[in-house]
């Protein structure tokens, strides 16, 4: 097998072994993207030299027997939202093309202090908003297993970087499901963690309430791995929390008998396309022949989990993206004569489409005579889903649904659609407005070759049972596809 | 019809945004559509239910009154579109 | 009713003071940025203050602990639960374009301040104490320095994010002088609490004042107008002043007050409404979900409120009971923490207050106004000070050779023994050099003598004053009284 598609593991085995230089791996993963890149359009920039430069630094730290960590010299390409000091991030937006950041994100301080190796920083859908990755200001990105389709989004980049060998693993966001949905989409694993287990710091807002930072990988294991190096406290996010973060590796148990599996009726049912749903309902029932119980469950507030999530993510965002407006950095309309101008024609100019439309509803919501009926009500919708969440973790250890309703769409099929778009996350939204772990790994393709995710939910905190889920279904499920690009 | 295109035009003055007679059609319709959607939550019953505006428990976090992270003048202005005097200049206030 | 401006037509006034105060913690609200004296611009910045992409918010736990305080000290209920809010409006002074600030849920309310209006005395309602954070600052290019006629400005973050509290009045006030003595007595004890230094001139301490006029004895209030730029306590009053009869000016033409924001110009004493007339500020107010809530127990509450030294108003009681003070003196003396703490120095090393209280509010506020100087920077220590009064009152020297005395330990600093020794200014007490002067003197002056002696005792004064004059004023004029007018018998 090709270097560029080992996991991270196996890389730190061989390399241990001495079977393998990082310099190798590293190469392995530039050569693919120059021969698949100019098609999937995954990357935004690339960190060759300098990667080339680190590896080769790591290479001689190794041979003179320092210790490494699970990441040392692991090529990871990480999502253009996730500031990198001095190395462009750009959110996949013209407001932001020369942006250049002037600090690390609390996630990349970790993962250096692993001496990880950047690929390159990744394309995604515009500021995060979107399921397809079609709002790029670069590009769209194309799924490696039919270029014509969609990756997901917004991580589009993230997934169908890893699913390609274009990185070995990488880190995306999930505001809806912006990791699970094109992790489904894409064949790959694409984990949420609790909100608050990774520090936001750095991390471009979107939605400050519900963004989470979250790995992409190969397989679970690799998963559990970069869930170590990413999750714990960080003094500059008052929403960190300052919990003692697991070793989730300690999680990777291959068996759930007795676990309690419940399946959320309403993410089975409209909309659902059926080879999806008979994908995870062959995957429950391997489930269950493990020992587990599966059984369907009501939550009945979940009808109102998008309506609530298209309230409040765009509240948030329209003033997160406030302070986009030409002043202090990125672009800026220089031919506008005051100030007004300046801002309007900044912003009309600098931001996309979908960004514009979801600033737009978020600033209705939130203005004066609409915020009650709108916002304020949202929140206590809200509340509804969450206490409908911990009356459904009472019983069940896990909650397991399809990760999207459908699998790779065709490109432009649902542009012209805003409404139709968001129905993407209709399974995913859910657990972002509870701040639940949940993680979407491939149960199979269908008839068309096209990935199928599932996606495993669990109580705050309780990572361990989602992980223990994940890994033993990931095992029984034995995917194994590459794509063909 | 929830939204006119005179809200539309309002909103968008609010978020400072630029849109032309036809943007303003267009995307005065879609808004509609999505808020009508969104809208049914007016449904649910809310009576006696607290809003959530943070998903975790965790309250009383702080720094402390110590000094830290300060950038130099040439990183704080390092991005600066129009750099003047050390400043940040922008066009005439109207 | 005291205090209620009349016009013709009569009308009354109504008035509400909102103040910000800028903390001098040693970092701001939100980030750990230094907070910035006019240095270059732009050197006391991070990506949380201006507002770069992935920044977050982490509250300053002093600035919490000053705002607590601030609150306590002027009676408000504290908030066991507070939060921040996102106000949300676009200027370039605003890194974020939105102002992390308090909304529904402020640290204190409910709160009052009371103010002695010299023939009476009352409580200022405080509706409310909250937390913010302040903007950055605007150079505008162009002659004169204002917006209008401009061609740009430029933006300086360095007082981005300084924490800043605001303090806002029921529409309580009555009258301009009212609010002169409100902001002065807030002032005051805003220092005392030592969490600001509370210059209007520097524009730590700033203010803004809804004014509104109705018929007097009517119900409601009348239309209010926002006045801006008010940045000393003169501006304040004159401010107040010119908008009050303004407003009167249009009712009594018939027209109605227009509300809106209007700008104090300080040369023409004049308000003039802001050129751009813009919408009412829709502020789109929502809970800040980068911060998390404030729980304030009790015990904290309590911690702070030992904090809170003696305030004003209990100094100066303290001071009439226990040194007998006039209520004035005790409230000159108290009014102000450092001529406090001047006066309180000076009685642990001499115990007259009166003659203390006397000598700081007389000769020693003197010079010190002349110089512009307050008396706690002037070069004369209390201890020194002591010394001098020790002398007064040992009798070494009079008072009138004491003025003169201080002068020089209010110019030089000297050490008043220095003074007297080397321009020998000590009293003369001792009888018998005094008796032979006193000699000399009735014997050379026949005229006074006799007519002492005949009944005019007004006489002796002249006397003394030859005695005086002949030992160039050091002759201890008691003694020199008590022999001439045994001598003279």
């Amino acid at each position: 097998m090709d270097l560029n598609y080992l996991t991270a593991h196996d890389i730190k085995d061989k390399i241990k072994k001495k079977e393998i230089s990082c310099r190798e791996v590293t190469e392995s993963v530039f050569s693919r993207i120059e021969e698949v890149d100019v098609s999937i359009n995954a990357y935004i920039r690339l960190e060759k030299d300098s990667a080339l430069k680190s590896a080769d630094r790591i290479d001689k730290k190794i041979s003179k027997g320092e210790d490494t960590c699970d990441f040392t010299g692991i090529p990871v390409g990480i999502k253009d939202n996730i500031c990198t000091r001095d190395i462009t991030t750009t959110c996949a937006s013209k407001i932001l093309n020369n942006y250049i950041p002037i600090y690390d994100a609390g996630v990349i301080k970790r993962l250096k202090s692993q001496d990880y190796i950047l690929t390159g920083k990744l394309n995604m859908d515009e500021f995060a908003m979107g399921s397809s990755n079609e709002n790029s200001f670069f590009g769209p990105v194309s799924n490696p297993w039919d270029t014509e389709r969609v990756p997901g989004g917004s991580s589009g980049g993230p997934a169908a970087s890893v699913a390609a060998g274009e990185a070995i693993c990488s880190l995306g966001s999930d505001t809806g499901g912006s990791i699970r949905q094109p992790a489904s989409l894409c064949g790959v694993v694409g984990f949420k963690p609790t909100y608050g287990l990774v520090s936001r710091y750095g991390l471009v807002a979107f939605a400050s309430s519900l963004d989470q930072i979250g790995p992409f990988a190969r397989d679970m294991e690799d998963c559990a791995a970069l869930l170590n190096v990413i999750c714990g406290h960080d003094s500059h996010d008052s929403t960190s929390l300052d919990a003692e973060v697991p070793d989730f590796k300690s999680f990777l148990k291959d068996e759930i008998k007795g676990m309690r599996i419940g399946v959320p009726s309403q993410l089975m049912l409209e909309g659902i396309d059926p080879e999806v749903r008979g994908a995870v309902n062959s995957a429950l029932k391997m489930a269950e022949d493990m020992g587990a119980k599966v059984e369907e469950i009501s939550i009945p507030n979940l009808e109102y989990a998008l309506n609530v999530y298209y309230i409040i993510a765009p509240s948030e965002a329209s003033s997160n993206l406030s302070r986009f407006d030409g002043v202090r950095y990125g672009f800026r309309d220089s031919d506008a004569d005051t100030l007004r101008n300046m801002y309007k024609k900044t912003r009309a100019r600098g931001f996309g489409d979908e960004v514009k439309r979801r600033i737009m509803i978020g600033t209705y919501c939130l203005s004066a005579g609409y915020y009650d009926a709108y916002y304020e009500k949202a929140l206590k919708v809200r509340t509804l889903i969450i206490q409908d969440f911990n009356d459904a973790f009472s019983k069940y250890d896990v909650l397991i649904s399809p990760t999207s309703p459908t699998t790779a769409f065709k490109k432009g099929e649902k542009t012209d659609d805003p409404l139709s778009m968001y129905m993407s996350d209709i399974c995913t939204i859910p657990v972002n407005l509870a701040g639940l772990p949940a993680v979407s790994i491939p149960a199979g393709l269908s008839n068309d070759g096209l990935p199928i995710g599932l996606q495993v939910m669990g109580n705050v905190l309780r990572e361990d049972n989602v992980i223990r889920a994940a890994y033993a279904l990931e095992k029984a499920i034995g995917f194994k596809g590459i794509p063909k690009i | 019809m929830r939204i006119s295109s005179d809200d539309a035009k309002h909103v968008a003055k609010l978020a400072e945004l630029d849109f032309s007679e036809d943007e303003i059609k267009k995307i005065t319709l879609q808004l509609d559509k999505i808020l009508e959607h969104v809208a049914r939550i007016s449904a649910v019953d809310t009576e006696g239910v607290k809003n959530t505006s943070h998903v975790m428990d965790i309250k009383n976090v702080f720094r402390d009154d110590t000094p830290a992270d300060t950038l130099s003048q040439e990183d704080a202005l390092k991005n600066a579109p129009l750099e003047q005097d050390d400043g940040f200049r922008v066009p005439r206030i109207d | 009713m005291t205090g209620i401006i009349k016009t013709e037509n009569n009308y009354e006034s109504t008035i509400g003071l909102e103040t910000h105060l800028e903390l001098e913690t040693a970092t701001k609200m939100f980030c750990g940025c230094r907070l910035s004296f006019g240095e270059k611009k732009n050197i006391n910045t991070c990506p949380v203050c201006l507002g770069h992409p992935g920044s977050l918010p982490v509250i300053n736990k002093k600035a919490v602990e000053f705002a607590i305080k601030i609150a306590l000290a002027l009676n408000c209920s504290i908030n066991e639960r507070t939060i921040f809010h996102r106000k949300n409006y676009f200027y370039p002074d605003m890194p974020k374009n939105y102002q992390i600030s308090q909304y529904d849920i402020p640290l204190g309310v409910g709160g009052y301040l009371e103010i002695n209006m010299g023939d009476y005395v009352r409580n200022v309602g405080i509706t409310r104490v909250h937390m913010e954070e302040d903007a950055g600052k605007l150079v505008h290019t162009g002659s004169t320095g204002r917006i209008s006629g401009s061609g740009g400005s430029i933006v300086d973050y360095n007082r981005a994010g300084t924490p800043l509290i605001e303090i806002v009045t029921e529409p309580d006030i009555k009258t301009p002088e009212e609010a002169k003595e409100y902001m002065t007595v807030l002032r005051n004890l805003l220092l005392y609490l030592d969490v600001s230094n509370c210059s209007m001139e520097e524009g730590s301490l700033r203010c803004d004042a809804n004014v509104s006029i109705k018929p007097e004895g009517s119900d409601g209030l009348g239309t209010k107008t926002e006045i801006k730029n008010l940045n000393s306590f003169k501006f304040l009053r004159k401010g107040l002043e010119y908008e009050i009869k303004r407003q009167k000016k249009v009712l009594d033409s018939g027209e109605q007050v227009i509300q809106e924001t209007r700008h104090f110009d300080n040369n023409s004493g004049t308000t003039k409404a802001l050129r751009s007339k813009e919408e009412a500020h829709d502020y789109r107010y929502f809970p800040e979900p980068d911060l998390v809530p404030i729980i304030i127990g009790k015990d904290m509450v309590d911690a702070i409120r030992e904090t809170i030294v003696e305030l004003p108003e209990e100094k100066s009681r303290r001071y009439m009971e226990e040194y007998g003070l006039s209520s004035y003196d005790a409230g000159f003396l108290a009014g102000d923490s450092k001529i406090a703490g001047y006066f309180e120095r000076c009685l642990d090393c001499f115990d007259d207050a009166k003659a203390v209280a006397n000598w700081i509010m007389g000769d020693f506020s003197a010079l010190a106004n002349k110089e512009k100087i307050h008396i706690s920077d002037s070069k004369v220590s209390p201890e020194s000070l002591c010394r001098m009064l020790k002398m007064i009152a040992g009798g070494r020297i009079s008072i009138k050779i004491a003025k003169t005395v201080f002068e020089e330990m209010f110019n030089d600093g000297s050490d008043p023994e220095e003074v007297i020794k080397n321009k020998g200014l000590e009293q003369i007490s001792d009888s018998g050099e005094l008796e032979a002067i006193i000699d000399e003197v009735i014997s050379s002056n026949p005229g006074p003598v006799g007519q002492y002696r005949e009944g005019k005792k007004k006489a002796i004064g002249f006397l003394i004053g030859q005695v005086m004059a002949k030992t160039k004023g050091k002759a201890n004029p008691r003694i020199v009284n008590a022999i001439m007018s045994k001598k003279l018998r």
